[in-house]
């Protein structure tokens, strides 16, 4: 028995947590803040994951919403890599700018 | 009996939207923080109370992994790079808005309305009755038995994925001096 509110609220909140990371993908400069709006996006779909997870009272999705936080993790890693790389090179750190891939 | 049933439920119910609320305030703070230091540690919010909700779903180990993996690794990281990259202030709304951002905002806008109605047309009428779990659902212990015997595969795809992001990591903080 699931108390407090229902699956769908969860899947609402998921919902508007991942619009509120994309939005921050789409409009932010810094490829800091765009990375962490990609986390956001990320937990958004881990809280959808585990709340289905949750309302059909099966584990699949909670190991997905594991595979999830492994894959974001990575993500990071390579991210903050890439910042780094750039910062080092003396370029603007700033998505508009880094437009084209010649180094 | 039923008193005791109601009042957990209310009890839950608060919970809920406390953290519910966290989740919100704090990820609109991560997007529209001008400094990044503050972002990434509005994200620890954000992370925190999906945290609690996670535990309301029964997903303990879930929540211990988001806590340790999330705020305790990737923020103290994001933290780091931050430090070592220096303060730089972006104002996200800067000099009014421009086509780009109100067109990001339309189409961010657009991707909530279009997850709401698939998800209400598809399973609205299924998600008012949820299944009955038992108390093991969730633990760690459940959740190893899990990893190791239905989802071995994705267990150790897992870990080459992040043996390959931390090469490429190490990768790309060791060349760049070479190709510059």
């Amino acid at each position: 028995m699931l108390q407090g509110p229902g699956i769908a609220w969860y899947l609402g909140l998921a919902a508007f947590l991942f619009a509120t990371g994309a939005l921050g993908v789409l409009v932010r400069r810094n490829p800091l803040i765009v990375l962490l709006s990609l986390e956001i996006m990320l937990n958004g779909g881990n809280l959808a994951l585990i709340a289905v997870a949750r309302h059909a009272g099966d584990g699949a999705g909670q190991i997905f919403a594991l595979a999830v936080m492994a894959v974001a993790a990575s993500e990071v890693c390579v991210g903050l890599g890439f910042v780094v790389a750039i910062h080092r090179r003396r370029l603007a750190l700033d998505v508009d700018e880094l437009s084209e891939l010649r180094g | 009996m039923i008193l005791a049933a109601s009042a957990g439920n209310v009890i839950v119910w608060m919970v809920w939207v406390a953290a519910g609320f966290a989740c919100l305030a704090s990820a609109v703070a991560v997007v529209s923080f001008s400094n990044p230091f503050f972002s990434a540690l509005a994200l620890i919010g954000n992370l925190a109370s999906l945290a609690v909700l996670y535990l309301l779903l029964s997903a303990e180990f879930v929540a211990a992994a988001q806590v340790l993996v999330y705020a305790g690794a990737v923020v103290v990281m994001f933290l780091f790079v931050i430090a070592y990259v220096g303060p730089r202030t972006e104002p996200p709304w800067a000099g009014g808005p421009s086509w780009q951002a109100v067109a990001a905002a339309l189409a961010a806008g657009s991707i909530f309305i279009e997850i709401v109605v698939a998800v209400g047309l598809k399973a609205g009428g299924r998600l008012s009755h949820s299944e009955h779990v038992g108390r093991a659902f969730g633990s760690p212990g459940w959740i190893g038995r899990l990893f190791l015997t239905d989802h071995l595969l994705a267990f150790e795809i897992t870990s080459i994925v992040l043996l390959v992001a931390a090469v490429g990591g190490v990768i790309l903080g060791a060349h760049t001096k070479r190709l510059a």
